[in-house]
């Protein structure tokens, strides 16, 4: 056989994959600026506590309300507190609650998505009838009624944003799922006799994991939106707990005189969302899911 | 000397890859189409035959660049034009018909409005002028009362009609030059023969040229006057189509009619080796190096010029083509089957039906299933060990709805299943113990769908052993070593996606998959028509070669009557879910006597423009099956009268062991074959 050459490309490992992706999405200039705004909150997130100037929690009525200097980059609040520790500090709650409800979100949306989109029928009929009624609740009234009954623990938030988020991606699952069960693959694994779940871990999972990861991304992106607006209508994490949405809804009525005290964690929050937002577009393209970029031919 | 109408010139078109080479999909192509003849191109998928038919109209696929050359027509260059002017050409002057005329047709507008819009594009008739010429148009493309069929949808057409309705649609702006891309692939081989007589006639009524593109070197016989060859983005024959079909002076086109299995010839045709080069992989030398019988030297290093040999009148690229001129014969060296059969019986189908029709609530609650015209019907067959059994028909007949019922995939509204002489097969999957689902085994028809996209070579020929055999670490491997030496596949294919694998080696994988559960009976759907002819011998050759190591029986379907003549030792017509005629395919193909047989080997197409095939009966399509009576009565030319209509006709059975289903006595049957 003089042609086998021509295919060089061999099984690579998993990590040789996993850069191959990171390099394709950061060769693409949005690509490139969202992974480093979303590297950079994580890298931010993670050594925050060590970097931060001052205890985020200390009041000092002396200094309210103070303009930016060089002692307090970011000014400091209505209680004399420092903006730039609160900043720094207060992405750190939104990005692991978030990270860790969208975890929750992909796993049970998506296994549930694959399982109905496998089985069919009847079962699959009545499960998303009921995640469609789920759909047509609004998420944040909700949210508020199993936060005021529940409090608002971080234990109560990840699993609850984690369950309101999931809805959408169970649809998601279940197309791409649908569009693998139709292949002669699947009933050639039928016919041989594999269990439902061999195939669904063997058959489908490897090819709808790419779809439901970048929905699960682009999820990510509005939980947080979603989670700083109920931080915002006091509903999130409680104070002094530094957090976006609790310092914007504190510093709204003083924007008129002390613009520096809410356009700080407006900044933070709104760059993650967009840094999550071009990541996952990267991470679609990379992958192939957005046709519009497909190589010719 | 006639006028030429298109003239290719030196034409070079390519994309470029992610490390910025340039990559050819045409090479230096220089042809001339001239006014009222039909020039065929074939070549298999990948030679870059359908962008040189759609260069031929200006138009270049998105992502791809024209990188030196000209389209020439009405001598102005069609590849530099600006749109406006292009859209005055295409469709008035050129016009295309596609593949799939199913999708080519917008599905809510009605038939008679499409054809409407393209007559106000392409001409200056006014309207009531305009609806006499859309029935003009539905006539001339002899489809049945053109009234009824103009305000019908293009759903509302079967594929061969839909197909014409395309012709009328591109014969509305009388364009001087018509381009085909693969017209009749998806058609059924009545249809198919059908719609090319029809193309014939059109071509020398209207005297319009056409350029038809076809990998069908059967098709391609039935309709052109001249043949180009392509081979890797190259002209590598061209000439008269006669000479090209009796005469092949390239080793690739000589290789390829001789890989073409025939109906007239028993046992497989021979396989060329290899496979083309990827676009962007060619070396220096001949791009047919590699699987070339007659190769030389200096067939490796230099590549041969396009030569035109004057007393031939044909062109060809090769340094050796003298050494195939003497040779001009094509030797079909068969080798024959060897059969191996026994008389055990393996699987017996007795009164099999299986019904597609949505189930009442009441019949859902009983978990029955009630229907009284199923789809498949009567169903029964007695398999020996070791055979191989066709089942052949047209869409819509039946045969892969059987295969399923027997994988266990689809229920059967009743009959039995025996495997072995005493064991039951249940028609549910689910109550089949594992060994029951090993010994059947599938292959599918497209090994792109049918493997894993995710899953390495080694992962997916691993699935059937850890299943069955629980099989682990280094004796799994060796097994899979083992069954891909068995395939002709090297060890260094295991790591391998089947995106990294050529047509014909994914179907290999496929097959090694098959045979890894060591199955008793393989069920083949139409295993070789997703590939190119000379892979598709080489898979059969390969099915044969295992089937004579192992033992196993296959349950072969295929539309392609010659491929099942190659390969099967039996042959069951199929007839809208009802078997009109079994029998040794010997005798099948040698007197088809059920009428349907005869309808069915009469349209197939053979790649020698002596053999026209014959046109029985007309090729309507059926939606399910009648009532009651003969299945084949609504297109049998030979109907006796109210005897088909009213009663199922009785199996007579001949001399030679061949049962045939039809009220005609067999006496007469037989001696009408003989006229």
């Amino acid at each position: 056989m003089k042609l086998d050459n021509i295919y060089q490309e061999e099984k690579k490992s998993n990590f040789a994959k996993v850069s191959e992706i990171i390099i394709t999405m950061a060769s693409r200039p949005s690509g490139f600026i969202g992974l480093s705004i979303l590297i950079f909150h994580v890298i931010l997130a993670f050594i925050s506590p060590y970097i931060a100037p001052y205890d985020f929690k200390a009041i000092n009525p002396t200094l309210m309300l103070q303009a930016p200097s060089a002692e307090y980059w970011f000014g400091t609040d209505d209680l004399g507190r420092d903006v730039f520790t609160r900043t720094i500090l207060g992405g750190r709650t939104a990005l692991t609650i978030t990270f860790f409800g969208s975890l929750i979100a992909l796993l049970w949306g998506g296994l549930l998505g694959i399982f109905c989109g496998l089985v069919g029928g009847k079962t699959d009929d009545i499960v998303m009838r009921i995640v469609d009624a789920f759909l047509s609740i609004p998420w944040i009234l909700a949210m508020l009624l199993i936060v005021s009954l529940l409090g608002t623990s971080t234990e109560v938030l990840i699993p609850a944003l984690g369950f309101f988020y999931g809805k959408g991606i169970v649809r998601v699952a279940r197309a791409a799922t649908h569009d693998v069960i139709a292949k002669d693959f699947i009933v050639s694994a039928r016919a041989r006799g594999h269990s439902n779940f061999s195939i669904i871990w063997n058959e489908i999972i490897p090819n709808v994991r790419d779809a439901i990861l970048v929905e699960g991304a682009m999820r990510w992106s509005w939980m947080l939106l979603g989670f700083s607006s109920l931080s915002f209508l006091g509903f999130g994490v409680s104070p002094p707990t530094p957090d976006w949405g609790l310092m914007i809804s504190n510093a709204r009525g003083l924007m008129s005189f002390a613009y520096w005290s809410v356009i700080a964690p407006i900044v933070g929050l709104s760059s993650l969302i967009i840094g999550i937002n071009l990541t996952a577009d990267a991470f679609a393209k990379a992958l192939g899911i957005d046709r519009s970029t497909k190589a010719p031919v | 000397m006639t006028e030429i109408i298109q003239k290719v010139k030196n034409l070079s078109i390519g994309f470029k890859s992610k490390k910025g080479e340039e990559i050819l999909i045409l090479r230096n192509i220089s042809t001339n189409i001239k006014k009222g003849e039909t020039v065929g191109i074939v070549g298999e998928s990948g030679s870059g035959k359908s962008t040189l038919a759609l260069a031929m109209m200006g138009y270049v696929k998105h992502g791809l660049y024209t990188i030196d050359g000209e389209c020439e027509f009405n001598s102005s260059n069609l590849l530099k034009m600006k749109n406006r002017d292009l859209e005055k050409i295409r469709g008035r002057k050129i016009a295309m018909i596609p593949q799939n005329a199913g999708q080519a047709l917008t599905p809510n507008l009605k038939i008679g409005y499409q054809i409407d819009e393209a007559l106000q594009l392409h001409s200056d008739l006014k309207e009531e002028e305009r609806e006499q010429k859309i029935s003009e148009l539905l006539n001339k493309v002899r489809l049945p009362s053109p009234e009824t069929i103009a305000l019908r949808y293009p759903h509302e057409l079967s594929g061969g009609q839909q197909q014409r309705v395309a012709v009328a649609m591109a014969l509305a702006g009388t364009p001087d030059l018509l381009l085909l891309d693969e017209p009749t692939t998806g058609l059924d081989v009545t249809t198919q023969a059908h719609v090319l007589e029809l193309l014939n006639f059109i071509a020398k009524d209207t005297g319009t040229s056409m350029v038809y593109v076809s990998h069908d070197l059967g098709a391609i016989a039935q309709v052109s006057d001249r043949i180009i060859v392509m081979y890797s983005g190259e002209i590598v024959l061209e000439g008269p189509s006669r000479d090209i079909l009796k005469k092949p002076i390239h080793p690739y086109t000589y290789g390829l009619l001789k890989s073409i299995p025939k109906l007239s010839l028993a046992g497989l045709p021979q396989s060329m080796p290899g496979s083309q080069p990827q676009p962007g992989t060619m070396h220096r030398g001949c791009s047919f190096f590699d699987r070339c019988d007659f190769s030389e030297e200096k067939c490796k290093n230099n590549s041969p010029q396009l030569e035109y040999l004057e007393e031939l009148n044909t062109s060809v690229r090769c340094f050796n083509y003298k050494s195939l001129m003497n040779d001009s014969q094509i030797n079909q060296t068969v080798n024959r089957i060897k059969t191996s059969l026994q008389d055990k019986e393996i699987l017996n189908l007795s009164e099999v039906s299986i019904s597609y029709a949505k189930q009442k609530l009441l019949d859902q609650v009983l978990n029955r299933i009630s229907d009284d015209n199923p789809t498949v019907k009567d169903i029964n067959i007695n398999i020996k060990k070791g055979e191989t059994i066709a089942l052949v028909g047209e869409s819509g007949s039946g045969k892969s709805t059987i295969l399923k019922s027997i994988a266990g995939l689809l229920r059967t509204k009743g009959g039995i299943i025996k495997f072995d002489q005493n064991r039951n097969l249940s028609s549910d999957l689910k109550e089949r113990d594992p060994n029951d689902l090993r010994i059947i085994q599938l292959i599918f028809q497209n090994p792109d769908e049918s493997l894993n996209p995710n899953h390495t070579v080694e992962e997916i020929i691993a699935q059937p052993l850890k299943l069955y055999f629980g099989l682990k670490g280094e004796e799994l491997k060796k097994n899979i070593i083992d069954l891909l030496q068995k395939v002709r596949l090297g060890e260094f294919y295991m790591s391998r996606y089947p995106r990294q694998l050529s047509g014909g080696e994914k179907q290999r994988v496929a097959v090694a998959r098959a045979f890894a559960a060591k199955p008793d009976i393989i069920l083949c759907d139409e295993v070789t028509s997703a590939l190119d002819v000379s892979v598709q011998a080489a898979v059969l050759n390969l099915l044969q070669q295992l089937k004579e190591d192992f033992g196993t029986t296959y349950i072969f379907v295929s539309h392609d009557l010659a491929v099942v003549r190659a390969i099967s030792d039996r042959v069951a017509v199929l007839y809208q879910g009802r078997l009109c005629e079994v029998g040794p395919s010997k005798d099948v193909y040698q007197f088809p006597s059920h009428p349907y047989t005869e309808v069915l080997l009469g349209a197939v197409l053979e790649p020698d423009p002596d053999i026209k095939p014959k046109l029985v009966a007309e090729d309507i399509v059926e939606e399910k099956p009648p009532q009651k009576g003969c299945s084949f009565q609504g297109r049998c030319s030979r109907i006796l009268g109210d005897i088909c209509k009213n009663e199922v006709p009785p199996w007579q059975i001949t001399n030679s062991g061949n049962s045939i289903r039809c009220h005609i006595p067999l006496k007469e049957l037989q001696k009408d074959q003989i006229n």
